[in-house]
């Protein structure tokens, strides 16, 4: 038994645990060194007309809830960056703080500061609806966006998803994929997302609709969590139930990433995958065709640009440029687009990361 | 160990042994294995035994048709086993905590925090040694840092975790600025894929926690110190233990499977986000009590835990080959919760004195 010096050792012990939390500090870093990292710029692809020229100085208020995922975190960050594309608005975000409660004290404080309009992604349509009244009352526009106000009195602008549409989108495309391999009754699998959530049923409802119309129904059906651990656990039992899979709907591109991970390390092939919600990954994945996931049907956060866009015209006055209407129409229920290979390179600059 | 004199051994017999020399120690005072307090833990886990071959036999009898295919069942082991393989981790960590008489409720957070670490672009310029020691890292510091808190700043266990659960995963919200992140590094997203000698290599990292789990709870001071001051704190601190310092290592010690759990669960969806994880801290404490400890502290067993795990894993994969609902699934988990400890707070003394009281002779 030799003698330690415990002076001697808890300085050694002392000084890599320094050295140890100096290089994980080091390691928080997400800056990948390319400059043209410049995901997040806003979109005014369409051809410059009247509309997009300076005119009167515009204030949006905006608010949605604290991001728990990429299409949250997206819709924050395009309504930042399409704000910036024009000179005369003046983009004010609030933070929504942890729940419904939280946004609404939050925007209290919003309402307060007299902005010209109000851009809100609500915790939830319903609980928030009454905010929606207030602000309305005392003469700033809502534009509510994705999660409705039940109350048509509680915004100017609606303007959201279409998830029963995003179903039927996914399951035609399933349907004629598997007509075209002349399979009659294709076994089907499908990952939805948070199960207690409503946006989850209209989907699954709209899937099972459109493969009903077809003749095909779902053999199995799994609810992850919207994350990509849950994706790929589900995925991972599902690839066990069906020992043979023609095709499978995932819900939501980022646990997507779980699901395809699960189906590689299962070195499960043989069927065909549409994805949702429309993330660069999975588009990019899509254009380079070389995994099973050859489909995915948007539901696009680039939403949350066109609600700024609309948001400046209606505290302008003015309307839709290629409308005859001379106000921003009430209510915008935008389609789920289908994305394959061949339109990928059109979509790619709306992906999410 | 840790440092401090070893004068404090467990005096405690291994009394499974004490029933006799002879084969048949039946005498008419009956004391098997059944009723010795030293046979107790082996009996809950027979139990867990029983309820996982229910289990497997409800498979058999509701999916013939996989049971019958080449290989499938052996494949379905590992699937399950891959499935339980992060919270079996944790729960090998949880263990030792619950029997310290504490509890840890951010192992959840910690993972996520420790996977998204890890999966930073700068980590990842480390390569695959730089994402293990990063994951490692800063789940040993987390769980120091929860240690410290409840040792030495007096936090109730509950409390400092769960301020842990929320803190760790904001800063895992900020690090990665809510979104996933992706592992490009093949080798860490290989410990997910691959096979050794046909046994998948998460299988083998589960087997080497739980291994080393047992041995130091069952076959070192270390453990019968947890042991004893999840029984006693008073007592133990009289005999000499370190209390504090020794609460803080249980701590660390969660931690530190956290981190390993982190790189786990990032090789398995070869992402990490700070979503992820979810509930990991009620999975593993919900596998650890139907595994027999008590969550007052002072008594559990490593096999128990990784048997509730396993048990779990089963259930979710037994819904899934049936096509049945995940709420269906999560309300036969609460129920099989309710009923495994229901079975353990069952004394088979009492029935066998009530047998033998009516003069029923049971073959032993």
């Amino acid at each position: 038994m030799t003698q330690h010096d415990p002076v001697r050792r808890r300085f050694l012990l002392g000084g890599a645990a320094l050295g140890a939390g100096a290089l994980l500090a080091a390691c928080t870093s997400n800056d990948s060194g390319d400059s043209n990292n410049a995901q997040t710029q806003g979109n005014n692809n369409a051809s410059p007309n009247a509309n997009t020229a300076p005119g009167k100085k515009v204030t949006i208020g905006f608010s949605a809830p604290a991001a728990d995922h990429g299409w949250i975190a997206a819709i924050t960050t395009n309504a930042k960056a399409q704000a910036a594309e024009y000179s005369d608005v003046t983009f004010n975000a609030v933070e929504a703080g942890a729940d419904a409660a939280a946004q609404r004290s939050a925007l209290s404080t919003l309402i307060s500061q007299k902005p010209d309009v109000i851009v809100l992604l609500p915790y939830d349509g319903k609980e928030l609806n009454a905010f929606g009244l207030e602000a309305m009352k005392a003469g700033i526009p809502v534009v509510n966006l994705d999660r409705a106000f039940p109350d048509a009195l509680a915004y100017r602008l609606q303007i959201k998803g279409d998830n029963y549409g995003m179903g039927v989108a996914a399951g035609n495309y399933i349907a004629a994929e598997m007509k075209k391999k002349n399979l009659s009754a294709p076994i089907i699998g499908e990952i939805a997302g948070l199960d207690n959530l409503e946006l989850t049923q209209e989907r699954s409802a709209g899937f099972k609709a459109a493969l009903a119309a077809n003749g095909m129904s779902v053999a199995n059906r799994r609810a992850a969590g919207f994350t990509v651990d849950t994706g790929q656990a589900e995925m991972s039992q599902l690839l066990q139930a069906l020992p043979k899979m023609d095709a499978l709907w995932n819900h939501d591109d980022d646990q997507g990433i779980g699901v395809l991970a699960a189906a590689t390390q299962a070195n499960r092939s043989e069927f065909l995958m549409v994805g949702g919600a429309g993330s660069k990954a999975a588009i990019e994945a899509i254009q380079a065709d070389n995994s099973v996931l050859k489909c995915t049907v948007t539901y696009s956060p680039s939403m949350a640009s066109s609600a700024i866009s609309l948001a400046r015209l209606i505290g302008q006055g003015k309307g839709m440029s290629d409308l005859v209407e001379l106000q921003v129409p009430k209510e915008i229920i935008l389609a789920s687009e289908t994305i394959t290979k061949e339109n990928a390179s059109t979509y790619l600059p709306l992906g999410f990361s | 160990m840790t440092g401090l004199p070893a004068q404090a051994a467990p005096a405690v017999k291994e009394a499974i042994g004490a029933g006799g020399p002879g084969p048949e120690p039946s005498g008419p005072s009956g004391n098997g294995w059944w009723n010795s307090d030293a046979g107790e833990s082996t009996r809950r886990n027979l139990g867990l035994v029983a309820v996982l071959a229910g289990l497997i036999v409800i498979g058999i009898i509701t999916r013939p048709d996989l049971y019958g295919l080449d290989g499938w069942w052996i494949d379905n082991v590992w699937a399950i086993l891959k499935l339980g393989s992060t919270v079996g981790v944790v729960a090998v960590g949880m263990t030792f905590v619950i029997i310290g008489g504490g509890i840890d409720l951010s192992v959840g957070a910690i993972i996520a925090l420790a996977g998204v670490w890890c999966t930073t672009v700068a980590t990842q310029d480390f390569g695959a040694g730089g994402m293990i020691f990063t994951a490692l890292a800063v789940g040993l510091g987390v769980g120091l840092v929860n240690g410290f808190l409840i040792s030495y700043g007096r936090l109730v266990p509950f409390i400092a975790t769960l301020a842990m659960l929320v803190a760790a995963r904001g800063l895992a919200a900020q690090m990665s600025d809510k979104k996933t992140q992706q592992s490009g590094n093949q080798t860490i997203n290989s410990i997910a894929a691959d096979s050794f000698l046909g046994v998948p290599i998460l299988v083998y990292i589960l087997a080497a926690v739980v291994i080393a789990g047992w041995v130091l709870l069952n076959r070192t001071t270390f453990g019968r110190r947890t042991v004893a001051i999840g029984g006693n704190v008073e007592a133990a601190r009289l005999a000499g233990i370190n209390v504090r310092l020794h609460t803080m290592m249980l701590y660390a010690l969660a931690g530190l499977c956290c981190g390993i759990g982190a790189i786990m669960l990032t090789s398995i969806s070869t992402s990490a986000q700070a979503a992820m994880a979810t509930n990991y801290e009620l999975d593993a404490i919900a596998a650890v009590i139907i595994g027999g400890t008590l969550l007052s502290g002072g008594r559990g067993t490593i096999v128990g835990s990784l048997l509730g795990v396993i048990i779990f894993a089963t259930i979710t994969n037994l819904f899934a080959l049936n096509g049945l609902s995940t709420e269906a699934q999560n309300m036969v988990k609460g129920g099989i919760i309710v009923a495994a400890v229901l079975i353990q707070q069952f004394r088979f003394k009492s029935v066998t004195q009530f047998l033998k009281r009516n003069k029923v002779t049971v073959a032993s």
